[in-house]
C-alpha cells in the first residue's frame, strides 16, 4: 500500500515538476511583458505543487528522502512524468498547446483528488484546484485566440496538437499501481478524468476552430522511467550544480 | 504618439484590495482585449495577493481634468468649510452624532 | 516668451514646494525628455536584467532556490512594465521605448553585461547588484514626477526581498564546504567593482547631474550614493566573513565612513561602449523574444478583432 501510494504521489509530482521546468525556460524571453509574467506564475504553481507533493512522497516513503533528494539525485529511469511534459517548448503555440493539454486532465484529477480517502493528496489537491482552474481557463483562451487568430497562429496551433496528441494517451493509462490506488479511494477512477478532459478539449478546439487528431497510436513509457531523449538533458541541467558538491547546504 | 494597430492596447488597472474598500488606481499594462486584461492585471498588479477585485478601463476611454482648471475647479470649496463634520461644534455630553 | 519664462518659474516653484509634476501639468521640455531617457533606460535594465538571473532558473540547487529565483526575476519584469507605464504616462509608447532598445540607441544598466558563471553569483547579484538599485530606488520614490514616484514605491515595496534573498544565498556559501566558500568569495570578487560603477560617474564628471537634482529627478548624488553603499555592505562582507576585493579600503575614522580604491573606468566606459562580455548577448536574446513573438501578439489582435465584430452584430 504505501510502495503504491509512494510511487502514485511521486507521478503527479513528476509531471508538475518536469513542466515547470520546461515553463520555467520561458522566462525572460517570453512573446510580450505581461505574458512573461503570466507564464512564470503557472511555473511558479506547478512548483509549489511539485514541492508539496515530493515533500509528502518522501514521508510516505520513510526513507528520510527530502523534497530536494527526490528532485535532484534520482537519474532519468526513476522520474515517471508523462512524456507529454518533457517535450521541448518549441514556439509559444507548443508551449500553450501543452499546458492545454495538461491543464485540461490536470483540474479535473485535483478536483477529484480533493475527495481523496488519502487526507494529505487531498489537502494538496484542494489548494492546487484553484490554480488548476486559472491554468485551464488561461491556457484555453490562448487556444482559442491562437485558432481563431490570425493564419499563422492557426498553422502554428493545428501543428503543435498533431505533434503532441500522440503523448496525450499516456495521461490515461493504468496499471497495478492506479488500480491499487482506485480501488483504495486514493486515486479517481481515471476514466472519468478522461471523459473530463475529453469534453473540455473538444468545447475549446471547436471554438478554435482547430480540428482534434484522430486517436492513432499512443506514445508510453513515462510511467516507467521509459522517456525520450530530452529527459537526460533537462535532469542534467537541473541537478548538475547539486550532484558536483554533494551533501552541502544551498 | 503614432500607435501601430497591430499594438495591444492600453489599459488602466484598478484594483479593490478589500471587500467595501474603493477600487484604486495601481497602473497600467497592455493587453488585446479586456478579458486579457483582466487576467494580464491579476498576474502582474496582485502576485502578492493585493487584490479581491480589478476592473479595467481602456486608457484612451478615460477622460481627465485639465490641470489649469484646477482653481476654478477646487478653490471654490476652500470657502465651505460648513461641508465638513467638525465644522460644527456639540453639546458637551451628547452622544452618538 | 514670458509666458514660457513664466511657466518655467511656475514650474520650478512646485517643485521647490516639493508638489509632485503630474502628466498633463505643462513641464519643460528638457525636464520631459531628461525623464523619458531616464525612466526608459531604468525600465530597460529591468527587463534586460531578467537574462543574466533567468539563466539559473533551470540549475539553481535545490527547489526552494528555483521558486525564490523565479518570483525574482518575474518581479523584475513587472518592474519593466510599471516602468514603460510611467514612460507612457508622457506620451512615448511602449514600441517606441522598446524599438530604441531593440535597435541599441537606447542604454540600460552595464551590470547586466556581465555573465552570471556560478550560483554564487545568483547570491552577489541578489546582494550587490540590487543593494546597488535600492539605494537609487529609495531615493527615486521621492522624485519629482508623479507616475514615476508612485512606480518606485510599489518596485521598492517588492524589491524587499531581493536583497535578502541574494545576500542569504551568499551567508549560507561562506559558511558551507571549503569550495562553496571559494564560489562565493570569487562571485564578490567579480561582482564588487562593476556594482560600484551602476552609481555612475563621480559628481565631478556627471554633466545631467547638477540639473537633475535642481529638478529633483534626483535627490542624492552619484557619490553620495556610493559611498552609503560601500559603508553598508563592507559591514555585511564581515559578517559573513567574505572579503571586499579592494586593498585601500580603510575605515577613517575622522570622517566616520570607508576610504576605498580608484574605480577602472577605462573598463566602465569599454562596456557602456558596447564592449562587455555579454552585451551582443542581451541585446540579441530581446530581440529574438521580441521578433518571436510577432506572431502571437498580432494573433490576440486579430482575435480580438473578430470577437468585437461578432459581439457588435
Amino acid at each position: 500500500m504505501s510502495q503504491a501510494l509512494f510511487t502514485y504521489t511521486l507521478r503527479l509530482a513528476d509531471d508538475i515538476l518536469i513542466l515547470s521546468q520546461r515553463l520555467g525556460e520561458w522566462c525572460g524571453h517570453g512573446p510580450v511583458l505581461e505574458e512573461d509574467i503570466a507564464l512564470t506564475n503557472r511555473a511558479l504553481d506547478h512548483l509549489g505543487e511539485a514541492r508539496n507533493l515530493l515533500t509528502y512522497a518522501g514521508q510516505v516513503e520513510g526513507k528520510g528522502r527530502s523534497e530536494d533528494d527526490l528532485a535532484y539525485l534520482r537519474m532519468e529511469r526513476q522520474y515517471t512524468n508523462a512524456k507529454l511534459v518533457e517535450q521541448p517548448n518549441g514556439d509559444y503555440a507548443h508551449t500553450m498547446v501543452r499546458s492545454f493539454l495538461f491543464d485540461a486532465y490536470h483540474l479535473p484529477l485535483m478536483q477529484a483528488l480533493t475527495k481523496s480517502n488519502d487526507a494529505q493528496l487531498a489537502a494538496i489537491a484542494g489548494k492546487s484546484v484553484k490554480e488548476a482552474t486559472y491554468h485551464l481557463r488561461a491556457s484555453s483562451e490562448w487556444i482559442i485566440r491562437f485558432g481563431d487568430g490570425t493564419e499563422e497562429s492557426h498553422q502554428r496551433a493545428q501543428a503543435a496538437l498533431d505533434n503532441l496528441w500522440t503523448y496525450t494517451g499516456e495521461l490515461f493509462e493504468s496499471d497495478a499501481v492506479l488500480e491499487e490506488m482506485t480501488k483504495a479511494g486514493i486515486a479517481p477512477d481515471i476514466a472519468t478524468i478522461k471523459e473530463a478532459w475529453s469534453k473540455t478539449v473538444d468545447q475549446v478546439l471547436s471554438e478554435a476552430t482547430l480540428k482534434r487528431p484522430a486517436d492513432a497510436f499512443m506514445m508510453t513509457g513515462g510511467r516507467k522511467g521509459l522517456h525520450s531523449e530530452h529527459m537526460g538533458f533537462i535532469l542534467a541541467e537541473m541537478q548538475h550544480v547539486t550532484r558536483a558538491y554533494p551533501g552541502v547546504e544551498w | 504618439m503614432s500607435e501601430n494597430p497591430n499594438n495591444w492596447p492600453l489599459w488602466e488597472i484598478f484594483i479593490q484590495s478589500k471587500r467595501g474598500l474603493d477600487h484604486k488606481h495601481v497602473g497600467s499594462l497592455h493587453a488585446a482585449d479586456a478579458d486579457m486584461a483582466i487576467e494580464n492585471a491579476r498576474d502582474v498588479y496582485t502576485r502578492r495577493q493585493e487584490g479581491n477585485s480589478i476592473w479595467v478601463v481602456k486608457s484612451e476611454q478615460i477622460h481627465a481634468s485639465r490641470p489649469e482648471d484646477a482653481e476654478s475647479f477646487y478653490d471654490p470649496a476652500d470657502d465651505k468649510v460648513y461641508r465638513h463634520p467638525t465644522f460644527y461644534t456639540m453639546p458637551e455630553g451628547a452622544k452618538y452624532i | 516668451m514670458t509666458e514660457v519664462k513664466n511657466l518655467e518659474e511656475l514650474f520650478q516653484a512646485k517643485i521647490d514646494a516639493e508638489q509632485k509634476i503630474e502628466p498633463k501639468d505643462w513641464m519643460p521640455d528638457a525636464y520631459r525628455k531628461n525623464l523619458v531617457r531616464q525612466i526608459s533606460q531604468h525600465a530597460h535594465s529591468e527587463v534586460v536584467g531578467m537574462l543574466p538571473e533567468g539563466n539559473w532558473i533551470s540549475r539553481a540547487p535545490s527547489l526552494k532556490r528555483k521558486a525564490i529565483l523565479l518570483a525574482k526575476v518575474q518581479d523584475e519584469a513587472g518592474h519593466g512594465l510599471y516602468l514603460y507605464s510611467a514612460v507612457e504616462t508622457m506620451g512615448t509608447s511602449r514600441e517606441q521605448t522598446i524599438d530604441d532598445l531593440l535597435s541599441g540607441k537606447a542604454k540600460y544598466s552595464s551590470i547586466f553585461n556581465y555573465p552570471t558563471l556560478t550560483w554564487a553569483d545568483i547570491g552577489a547579484v541578489g546582494w550587490l547588484v540590487d543593494g546597488a538599485a535600492i539605494m537609487n530606488q529609495v531615493m527615486l520614490c521621492r522624485t519629482s514626477y508623479g507616475p514615476y514616484a508612485r512606480a518606485m514605491v510599489r518596485i521598492c515595496k517588492e524589491e524587499s526581498f531581493h536583497q535578502r534573498q541574494g545576500y542569504e544565498i551568499m551567508a549560507v556559501l561562506a559558511k558551507g564546504s571549503p569550495e562553496q566558500k571559494e564560489m562565493a568569495q570569487d562571485a564578490l570578487n567579480r561582482w564588487w567593482w562593476p556594482s560600484l560603477m551602476m552609481f555612475g560617474p563621480t559628481d565631478a564628471n556627471s554633466p545631467h547631474s547638477a540639473q537633475s537634482m535642481k529638478w529633483k529627478i534626483k535627490r542624492q548624488s552619484n557619490d553620495e550614493l556610493r559611498q552609503t553603499f560601500i559603508d553598508r555592505t563592507v559591514q555585511q562582507a564581515e559578517v559573513i566573513g567574505l572579503s571586499i576585493p579592494d586593498p585601500d579600503l580603510k575605515w577613517n575614522e575622522e570622517t566616520k565612513q570607508y576610504d576605498w580604491g580608484a574605480i577602472d573606468w577605462t573598463e566602465f566606459n569599454n562596456v557602456v561602449a558596447g564592449n562587455g562580455p555579454c552585451n551582443k548577448e542581451r541585446l540579441a536574446a530581446r530581440n529574438k523574444a521580441h521578433d518571436e513573438g510577432a506572431w502571437v501578439r498580432d494573433a490576440a489582435v486579430a482575435y480580438a478583432a473578430k470577437k468585437a465584430k461578432r459581439k457588435a452584430a
